[in-house]
């Protein structure tokens, strides 16, 4: 296993997700190839790479979203197994943003905040609501809590949909695209709300193409194609020095 | 420089619409004449009034007789309603007991607060007012039946439209939890209750409803062991509640598929799990979608509870039937079926309302 696999920061001795052998299939086709990757508490991770490369498959292991064949996925101390308690324990230790934002259409966005706290963690609902609006206050739109997320906009549902997964409280985000459906005036804003978590110490793996952000926030940068983990260095190292030909071949096309 | 290139002198400020045409004028010309065609569809229509809906009222009203004992009292032109008064407490409450017949009346009185929580969910109260609906099917069922104290009818009095009634709403409020279960198994991971959810649905669309009506006379007191043996009407609903809930499966798994994948998977990411993500996130908005097929299927199920006549049940039709058979009453079918029909229209067409209302009300934030 090369240097690479390992965390760039924090404390390296906790590392938070520990992957070993990952394959993953979809019917015949290996969509997954022998990824290992250890990530430590605190580490920001940006995944990039070409489209249908498994960095979605990849993040949706984690949680579950996807199952895997072969190999260990370990998350904050848990096996990844078929037992349905721990995935569920998984799920709740872990936030995902989609690309699609996904908030629940018939329920306000407060409600959308709220649901988590009050099913999953028991939480009373005053106290989910104080915490929903923290959070929605943190993401900069706390006056919009009472209206249904169809009324809006791309960049204000997505910025619901992370105060949504923030709401319980998760020691890993995971991202899976989440700029890739706005019009380019809403991506900063959701970009900064993300760059502010990122500063308070969140791990993050975010799959994104939005290369200043991984310049800005990145511990380590990887660089993905065709199932496997191709490149992974610090930021600086990946985009001034790539050393695979795949990786300066995407970069050269996306920069 | 280019003629091209320029801008607005100034930027324009917002106005207010312009009036729209209002008053009758206004209407008529925007909904009934606003084309040539539009124009002459509508005066089609006012002509096929014209021609309708005097003679139903000259025939139903003007022209008819109300008093008498036998048809041949009714000696004018239009419908003979002679029947009606010595009739009615039949074709309503069937064979029950008059002096029991409170029971019935109590029940279905009962019904609006059972209904209203449900229907109305911003009711104040209606927490706790959905307890009495969840009570409503045991305390309907008391009552028509007794024990307890309260003297028992057999069911082989129950007839008229209050059977009707009894099968129908029996049926509509079990095949809808059971409908959505079917649903959700045969969208389940499980192949076993996948296979099984299929094969029950497959089943009873792929035959019809009379055939099971025999059935739940004659074939299952053959199969089942005699200290089964349950009542007939028992036997009925269940079969009318399969029969129903695989219908609605289909309508309910229709509203499912119409979901994107993205909010069930979001649910799982957030760790709701398999019930709760369906309950709270799923199923919300797939039935949603499904309310007319819903309501359609109720709608459908209500006026098939007629379907017990080829089982000796007396409901309304069979009732109504039997009576222009008499010889005092013979001939008088239109009068009768307009009479029954207009007790299956007033519910049905009210079931489509409210479902109208439903849809409206459930469209927000779209
Ligand atoms: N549910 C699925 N069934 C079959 N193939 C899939 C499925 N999901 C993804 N794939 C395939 O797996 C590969 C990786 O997909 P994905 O992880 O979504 O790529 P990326 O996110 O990098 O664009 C692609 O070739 C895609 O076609
Ligand atoms: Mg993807």
């Amino acid at each position: 296993m090369s240097d690479a696999d390992q965390p760039r920061t924090g404390d390296g001795n906790a590392p938070i997700i520990e992957i070993r052998g990952l394959n993953k299939w979809y019917g015949g086709f290996h969509a997954l190839r022998d990824i290992n990757l250890t990530v430590g508490r605190g580490e920001r991770i940006v995944i990039c790479g070409p489209s249908g490369s498994g960095k979605s498959t990849l993040i949706r292991c984690i949680n579950r979203l996807e199952h895997h064949e072969q190999g260990t996925l370990m998350v904050d101390g848990t096996m990844l197994t078929n037992d349905v308690k721990n995935i569920e324990a998984i799920r709740s230790e872990v936030g995902m943003v989609f690309q699609q934002f996904n908030l629940f259409p018939h329920l306000t966005v407060l409600e959308n905040c709220t649901l988590a706290p009050i099913w999953v963690r028991r939480m009373p609902k005053a106290d989910a609501e104080r915490l929903a609006l923290e959070y929605l206050q943190r993401v900069h739109i706390p006056e919009q809590a009472h209206k249904y997320p169809g009324q809006l906009s791309g960049g204000q549902q997505q910025r619901v949909a992370i105060a949504r997964s923030l709401c319980m409280r998760p020691t890993i985000m995971l991202f899976d695209e989440p700029t890739s459906a706005l019009d380019p005036e809403m991506i900063k804003e959701v970009l900064e709300v993300m760059v502010d978590l990122a500063r308070s110490g969140m791990t993050m793996l975010v799959i994104t193409h939005e290369m200043g952000f991984a310049k800005e926030v990145a511990d380590r940068v990887i660089f993905m194609d065709e199932g496997q983990i191709v490149e992974a260095a610090a930021p600086a190292e990946f985009f001034t020095n790539p050393r695979s030909e795949r990786t300066k071949l995407f970069l050269s096309q996306i920069l | 420089m280019s003629t091209f290139h320029r801008t607005t002198a100034e930027m324009v400020t917002p106005r207010p619409p312009p009036p729209l045409s209002r008053g009758v004028i206004g209407w008529l010309r925007a909904n009934l004449f606003s084309s040539w065609f539009n124009a002459a569809m509508t005066l089609l229509a006012v002509y096929l009034l014209w021609l309708l809906v005097p003679g139903i009222l000259r025939w139903g009203l003007l022209d008819a007789d109300f008093a008498g004992t036998t048809r041949f009292d009714c000696q004018s032109a239009g419908a003979c309603w002679a029947w009606v008064d010595q009739r009615i407490y039949q074709f309503l409450y069937g064979f029950y007991p008059p002096e029991q017949a409170w029971r019935v009346n109590l029940a279905l009185t009962l019904l609006i607060p059972a209904l209203l929580p449900v229907l109305f969910d911003r009711m104040p109260g209606a927490r706790w007012a959905r307890w009495f609906s969840l009570a409503y099917p045991f305390v309907a069922a008391f009552l028509l039946v007794g024990g307890y104290g309260l003297a028992e009818v057999p069911t082989d009095r129950f007839g008229g439209f209050m059977l009707n009634v009894a099968v129908g709403l029996a049926g509509i409020l079990l095949s809808l939890p059971f409908g959505i279960l079917l649903a959700l198994g045969r969208r389940s991971q499980l192949p076993l209750v996948r296979l099984l959810s299929t094969a029950f649905i497959e089943t009873f669309r792929g035959i019809p409803l009379v055939t099971f009506m025999f059935a739940a006379a004659l074939l299952l007191p053959i199969f089942l062991p005699p200290r089964f043996n349950l009542d007939l009407i028992m036997r009925v609903i269940i079969l009318v509640t399969m029969y129903a809930s695989a219908y609605i499966a289909e309508v309910v798994r229709g509203g499912l598929q119409s979901l994107p994948r993205g909010q069930y998977e979001a649910a799982q990411a957030l760790g709701l799990g398999y019930w709760r993500a369906m309950r709270l996130v799923i199923l919300p908005q797939a039935l949603k979608v499904s309310i007319p097929g819903i309501v359609n299927t109720f709608i459908a199920l209500f006026k098939d509870t007629t379907l017990v006549i080829v089982i000796g049940l007396f409901d309304i039709l069979n009732i109504g039937t039997s009576m222009i058979a008499n010889p005092n009453w013979l001939g008088l079918g239109t009068e009768v079926y307009a009479f029954i029909s207009i007790f299956f229209f007033v519910i049905c067409f009210a079931m489509s309302r409210y479902s109208l209302h439903l849809e409206r009300r459930l469209d927000v934030g779209r």
